[in-house]
């Protein structure tokens, strides 16, 4: 495993990729302590429901009550950021791990048998890889009725095929190796070479790679939410709190950034989450890049 | 000629994929009921009585492929359905929204390119020194930026805080009078070549106040994007033999990097228009949400949100198919530009 050393040793060596690793930790306290963090009302029942104070339209600054102060419909922002980390953190584990589990088998069946399997797996992902991923899933998140659980699902239709070409191609590159060879020798069943010598010697990069894909899964599914497609109202998710701010970008005359905190907050939760993500996948891509020197 | 053939070749290969992608959408709409599909056709309330008549006449209670046949026949003749949001045809809907999205590519384009030409040359020309770090540090934030957001805090900023500087929507209220009035001839839709054609100083300048803002939201996340890929088609291109050559006869470094170097590092470029065609498509609907402008994107999202769905299909649709030809446009492009392409490897 000197290999994770080295790769564990680079990472914290680099100072934009330890800033990435130090974001997600503090994401994941946030997400973890999340009831010590922001306590649930009482006689609340849906800890996901951010709490409202009153009904009234216009934001409120940050106060003793509510430190970030509350959004359109006076939804608590620090509530429904700190449990929108849950809901980010959801969605993109989620997202990230069904895909790649499609990926895996559909990417392996059609890089290890070839021929008219690997031809039929891939004339299904060049049909959706045909759309505009955006796009795609706001059409199937609008067909099939706008839910956190649909852009979940609508952004699993649009994602796989890219994991899945991208598991067969590393399939592919080690299905001739001698090993593969010897052990299809020694009988072992198409099942066995696959799961036991071809997948552990060609996608850890790909996994490594795709687990960092979760900044770019919580952003898409941020904007569909921002869009009015995603959670019901009230649920802690940053998309939605943004857009609850829409209506506030300007203040009155004299004090034009009077609701700064409502659009400002929500989004740089986003901003820094996503961030975190793509700060370690930068420098995984640096270590992986074979043409990179390593001693 | 051999390109001829490849070129069939390649448009034999589309035939596949537009069936597919016109079999999905199909599929999606038959996701509902005969009764909800019946109404997708009904253009008023007064029709409403008309549904058992539409499903017998469109034959909407007949099996999948029959039900399909009928609907791509439709397609072909331009019947994509009817866009209950503004009360047209679909079709019409796409035509008459997409001049303002067109405004807006033609603008955001050329700064995406140029911009992520030129910082990717400079990083790698120096690479890891300030500029080169500087300009990583950037690419990352421009990827990570939640695009919907960074056009609030535009707003917020340059309408908000700088009193109306660069307002949203299209054009402001007077101004779209003028442009509405007979003396000035909407040519193509897009106002801002309408009002250099009509000699219009006072709409043109409104035209491009308000398109600042969104140009500078869709382009962000693309010029990250370009530049990081310009950097690394860059790098390897400096490596080069060619390079040691040009640098061995004492040519000015500024020469070597921008003529030599650079010239051969577009390629990989080139390849990625496909890419950032589908990001604009994707990047439209956020940013004319934000900003109100009335495109292309703003009409899919009204749709998206009224739960429009023939309007929603028929848009992913069109986009699907534009995109679909995009790329076999660059696919044959990249062959000219590169001659060590071997025809058909490319589709690879």
């Amino acid at each position: 495993m000197s290999d994770w050393k080295f790769m564990a040793r680079q990472l914290v060596k680099n100072p934009l990729s330890l800033a990435g690793i130090i974001i997600i930790t503090v994401f994941a306290i946030l997400a973890i302590f999340a009831p010590l963090i922001a306590p649930i009302p009482e006689g609340h029942r849906d800890p996901y429901m951010i709490p409202r104070d009153g009904y009234s339209a216009t934001p409120q600054p940050p106060n003793e009550e509510h430190i970030f102060g509350t959004t359109e419909g006076q939804y608590d922002i620090f509530y429904g950021v700190i449990w929108g980390t849950r809901s980010a953190f959801r969605v993109g584990l989620v997202v990230i791990g069904i895909v790649v589990a499609i990926g895996i088998v559909l990417g392996s069946l059609a890089g290890y048998f070839g021929g008219i399997i690997d031809e039929v797996i891939m004339r299904i992902t060049d049909i959706f890889l045909a759309f505009p991923a955006l796009i795609l899933a706001m059409a199937i998140v609008a067909a099939i009725g706008p839910s956190l659980r649909s852009v979940m699902i609508a952004l699993i239709t649009v994602s796989w095929p890219s994991y899945a070409r991208l598991i067969r191609g590393d399939i592919l590159q080690v299905r001739e190796e001698d090993y593969i060879e010897a052990s299809r020798g020694l009988g072992a069943s198409s099942g066995r070479v696959i799961i036991r010598h071809a997948l552990p010697n060609s996608i850890y990069p790909t996994l490594v790679m795709a687990s960092l894909d979760i900044g770019a899964v919580v952003l898409a599914a941020a904007a569909l939410s921002f869009l009015g497609l995603g959670a019901p109202e009230g649920y802690a998710d940053w998309g939605q709190l943004t857009s609850f701010a829409r209506n506030w970008i300007v203040g009155p005359p004299g004090n034009s950034l009077k609701y700064w905190y409502a659009v400002t907050i929500p989004g740089l939760f986003i901003l820094f989450f996503v961030l975190g993500w793509n700060l370690l996948g930068d420098a995984f891509r640096d270590i992986l890049d074979p043409r990179l020197a390593r001693r | 000629m051999e390109l001829r053939s490849y070129i069939i070749r390649r448009l034999l290969l589309l035939i596949p994929v537009l069936f597919g992608v016109t079999l999905f959408i199909f599929a999606i709409t038959m996701l509902f009921s005969p009764i909800e599909r019946a109404s997708l056709y009904v253009t008023s309330a007064r029709q409403m009585s008309d549904i058992p008549l539409i499903i017998e006449t469109y034959g909407l209670d007949q099996p999948f492929f029959v039900q399909y046949a009928n609907w791509i026949g439709q397609v072909f003749s331009g019947n994509l359905g009817w866009s209950r949001v503004v009360g047209m045809p679909v079709w019409d809907a796409i035509w008459s929204f997409l001049p303002a999205t067109l405004e807006l590519a033609i603008f955001a384009t050329p700064l995406i390119i140029l911009m992520g030409i030129f910082l990717g040359t400079q990083a790698a020309a120096h690479k890891d020194r300030p500029v080169d770090h500087g300009t990583r540090v950037m690419a990352i934030f421009g990827w990570s930026l939640p695009t919907f957001w960074l056009g609030l805090i535009l707003l917020m900023v340059f309408y908000g805080y700088f009193r109306g500087l660069l307002p949203p929507s299209r054009l402001s209220i007077q101004m779209d009078m003028v442009v509405n009035s007979v003396e000035f001839i909407r040519y193509t839709h897009i106002n801002t070549i309408d009002a250099i054609l009509n000699l219009n100083g006072p709409v043109l300048l409104d035209a491009l106040r308000h398109l600042v803002l969104p140009v500078i939201t869709l382009s962000v996340t693309q010029v990250a994007f370009i530049m990081r890929l310009m950097r690394s088609s860059m790098l390897e291109s400096l490596g080069k033999g060619y390079i040691l050559t040009a640098r061995a006869k004492g040519l000015a470094e500024r020469v070597v990097v921008n003529k030599h170097a650079r010239r051969n590092a577009l390629i990989p470029v080139i390849t990625v228009s496909g890419y950032v065609f589908a990001a604009m498509a994707n990047g439209v609907v956020i940013t004319e949400t934000i900003f109100t402008y009335k495109g292309i994107g703003w009409w899919a999202w009204q749709s998206a949100v009224r739960l429009d769905i023939a309007s929603v299909l028929g848009f992913a649709l069109f986009n699907s198919v534009l995109f679909v030809l995009v790329n076999l446009v660059v696919d044959i492009l990249y062959t000219r530009v590169d001659p060590r392409v071997r025809l058909g490897e490319a589709v690879q």
